[in-house]
């Protein structure tokens, strides 16, 4: 690489925080014109916050934003990243499926207006899918909700790669071909290469390891909100780029001895996720914390809302604690106790009512056993901070009188002390005989389970005892590898 | 460098590859037929009423029939875009009352006054329309409360029925015009120019696009806030001449006299194809759905069912005209 140039942009200890969360810690990554910015790392390492700083969604707390030499970070927004070339494709879609194919152009090209105009944004956006897909088949008059996923990504796509009286400088995709084919992935790759020969730089996060080594002119690996190794492409293989995605070199924790929790009889759960297409099972024994494990979105929260109905549905008893806590885990204008007690309303009836001592009783006995930190256990759940909302929702879980707990990555945007604190009340319910299925993105927390799945494209990868765990075999069964 | 290089096959679990012909042809014809049927249901009615009532298909029983069509139609487009940002207006038949109360008080005796009236109930819904966004607050919770702000002051204004509406608002709605009556190129003109506005330019676009995918547009550089003061105020404005095009036809006002006007408006938007949420409207539609709701009671008339029935029967045959659509939207789910 020729750092002759000065570089595009240039990123100088930027950092950011949500709440007690810190998702950056002080990054330096430089993006130069005319190559390809490979950017990998397992879920929460802060790719995707650092690229919705790049592209202004996102506000940086601290460090600076160089661009042409100058600091933009204060008073940087989706403006002013547009009027440097900024362009985005983030991973949920950002096109509107009421409007059609042409309009969504327009959307992004203020510059389209006048006579004529949807003709224009038409014409633009086919030539673009044109030069990137050739033989798409998109008409520019389709309405977006009526094209398939894969089709709608292409024109996502290519309208980032259109510009009416802008300059393009930076266009980053963000997992762009997660919902293409094999062979339009294929065309898109050719399409970066060709572009960034032009002179344009492009930033690409992929978890499909050869994609990124083979398009890639340098790959930036990033871990724990840090960018911990830049190199050449070429200077990383596969195994090396696994290898330094979980650089937190840590002491492995074998105090305990482990013992296998597999053998009694039956299992208590044993089931084939939907898309498996060999025998393999996803079981846990009485006692066990089975951890799922896997890159984010490969069909680990499907499997667990699945195996949900299908007990629900037999009548048989089982909990969830909800990962998204806003959306399907507490009853926003209900008080604290009401939302612990709400799955243990059988228990607490005394003939055809709610007994009330006995719903206070409960919820004072698990504001006791979970730490929960509030003076009244009946003022409303949002006056809980985020980590004491979250123990309340799993003092609801265990509170029921079900022995097997499922969880949906409970422990998204908690802090350290109240992990730990659930934790140990975890292990304690284990060694009780309760069942725990945890679905978590955080490699330090399979530390806790006895038992490891890996999910991949709905399908469970890799199985492995506690004993096996390491580190980089998890990440090496969450990454796709080239076979051939 | 690096040269690109065959990547391996990945398991596909949708086909993103090119829609086939037949399948994209079915999907076309479905979509025709959806968007028809607000046409179609209104020329079956309007059939129905001239074999049952020859007389009818004249200017002068165009004229009678379609007399208040008018004003719904105001109101249909109103309640339409505030159903583009997926909110729902249950004040617009009290805002609508009240606005007629003002024209047949204030607008008559103070002309000055009652116009800087007219255009603060504007401003009022542009206002409602920061406050709801700004606060995120449900639309329904915070129109629901101004129905009953709007009814008190038209109460305020207007004790008891009476009033008078300016004469030259009288003179203006009874305008002849030559070969069509005046509400029939009133509601042509009306859906036209909304639909140039709405569908055809690129402000129509983003705010449309508000509707589908709010976070897209605030991504792409827009603001939600301006979107939706500008819808609201506009909603305003047609709330604010339906009012007075309601009045000019009655002469007098009365402070309940377009309650209905909420539910018929919300009916006509979901009889003319538009949806409660997702941004998808249409100007064309809503003026027809109004019509058609407005000849469905002229119907009913002809075949002289009693009043007290008319109502059920509207609501019978809006269910019939949704049962339509909800089978055309089956038909063009399944080739996809």
């Amino acid at each position: 690489m020729s750092t002759t140039q000065a570089p595009l942009v240039d990123l100088k200890g930027v950092g950011k925080r949500f709440g007690a969360v810190r998702a950056l810690d002080s990054v330096d990554l430089m993006f130069q014109a005319g190559e390809c910015l490979g950017l990998i790392g397992h879920n929460g390492a802060g790719k995707s916050t650092l690229m919705h700083i790049l592209a202004g969604t996102l506000r940086a707390d601290s460090g600076a934003l160089l661009m042409a030499g100058a600091d933009v970070r204060s008073g940087y927004s989706v403006q002013v990243a547009r009027q440097h070339g900024i362009r985005c494709v983030f991973q949920e879609l950002s096109l509107c499926p009421n409007l059609t194919v042409a309009e969504n152009t327009r959307l992004m090209c203020p510059a389209l207006r006048g006579f004529g105009w949807r003709r224009r944004a038409g014409a633009l956006i086919v030539a673009s899918l044109d030069s990137i897909f050739p033989g798409h088949g998109i008409s520019p008059s389709a309405v977006i909700a009526d094209l398939p996923i894969g089709q709608r990504q292409m024109v996502e796509i290519a309208r980032a790669f259109t510009c009416v009286d802008e300059h393009l400088a930076l266009v980053i995709l963000d997992e762009p071909t997660s919902s293409l084919d094999a062979r339009v992935a294929e065309q898109l790759l050719r399409h970066v290469r060709r572009y960034v020969e032009g002179g344009g730089c492009v930033v690409l996060i992929s978890h499909i390891l050869g994609e990124m080594l083979a398009t890639c002119d340098r790959i930036a690996v990033m871990s724990d909100g840090c960018v911990v190794e830049v190199r050449a492409a070429n200077a990383f293989t596969h195994a090396s780029l696994v290898e330094s995605m979980g650089s937190m070199a840590k002491a492995q924790a074998a105090s305990q001895v482990f013992v296998s929790k597999r053998d009694s009889q039956t299992p208590v759960v044993n089931q084939r996720p939907a898309r498996q297409r060999n025998q393999q099972t996803v079981a846990a024994w009485a006692g066990e914390i089975v951890g799922l494990a896997g890159l984010a979105g490969q069909g680990q929260s499907q499997w667990l809302v699945h195996l949900l109905r299908e007990r629900v549905a037999k009548g048989l008893p089982v909990a969830l604690v909800a990962g998204d806590r806003q959306t399907d885990g507490i009853f926003n204008l209900w008080s604290i106790a009401e939302n612990i007690t709400i799955s243990s309303l059988a228990a607490l009836k005394r003939g055809a009512l709610i007994d009330p001592a006995a719903e206070q009783s409960m919820a004072a006995q698990w504001q006791q056993r979970m730490g929960i930190r509030t003076p009244d256990m009946n003022s409303p759940i949002l006056s809980l901070s985020g980590g004491n909302q979250q123990k309340a929702l799993f003092a609801r879980a265990l509170a029921s009188d079900s022995d097997l707990i499922l969880m949906d990555d409970p422990m998204r945007g908690v802090d350290v002390g109240t992990k730990r604190e659930v934790y140990a009340i975890i292990k304690d319910e284990a060694s009780r005989g309760r069942t725990f299925i945890w679905y978590t993105t955080e490699l330090e927390e399979l530390d806790h389970c006895d038992h490891i799945y890996v999910f991949r494209d709905g399908q469970t990868v890799a199985d492995m005892a506690r004993d096996q765990l390491s580190e980089a075999q998890v990440l090496r069964s969450s990454f796709q590898e080239e076979v051939a | 460098m690096n040269a690109p290089q065959p990547m391996t096959l990945k398991p596909q679990p949708q086909a993103s590859g090119a829609v086939t012909p037949a399948a994209a042809r079915a999907v076309n014809r479905a979509r025709l037929l959806r968007n028809a049927l607000p046409a179609v249901s209104l020329i079956v009615l309007l059939a129905t009423i001239f074999i049952m009532q020859p007389r009818a298909m004249s200017y002068m029983g165009m004229n009678l029939m379609l007399n208040l069509a008018v004003p719904i139609a105001l109101a249909t487009i109103a309640q339409m875009l505030i159903i583009t940002v997926n909110d729902l207006d249950l004040s617009l038949g009290s805002f609508i009352s009240f606005v007629a109360c003002v024209a047949a008080t204030l607008l008559n005796d103070h002309p000055l006054l009652g116009c800087l009236a007219l255009v603060g109930c504007v401003a009022v819904y542009a206002l409602l329309g920061a406050l709801i966004h700004i606060r995120q607050l449900p639309a329904i919770v915070v129109t629901l409360g101004m129905s009953f702000i709007w009814v008190g002051g038209a109460v305020l204004l207007l004790p008891a029925p009476g009033g008078s509406a300016p004469q030259w608002l009288q003179a203006l709605v009874k305008i002849k015009t030559p070969l069509l009556p005046f509400a029939v190129v009133m509601c042509v003109v009306l859906a036209v120019a909304v639909h140039l506005f709405l569908m055809r330019s690129t402000w129509g676009v983003v705010l449309r696009g508000a509707g589908g995918n709010p976070l897209a547009i605030a991504k792409a550089g827009w603001s939600l806030l301006k979107i939706k003061v500008t819808l609201y105020a506009m909603a305003g404005t047609f709330g604010v001449l339906s009012g007075l095009f309601l009045v000019g036809l009655t002469t007098s006002a009365d402070a309940n006299m377009a309650l209905r006007y909420t539910l018929l408006s919300i009916a006509g938007v979901i009889l003319g194809g538009g949806e409660f949420t997702g941004g998808r409207v249409s100007p064309v539609g809503a003026v027809l759905g109004a019509l058609t709701l407005v000849l469905a009671g002229s119907l009913l008339s002809f075949i002289r069912i009693s009043p007290d029935w008319q109502i059920g029967a509207q609501g019978a045959i809006l269910i019939l005209v949704l049962a339509l659509r909800t089978a055309v939207n089956r038909l063009e789910a399944r080739p996809t």
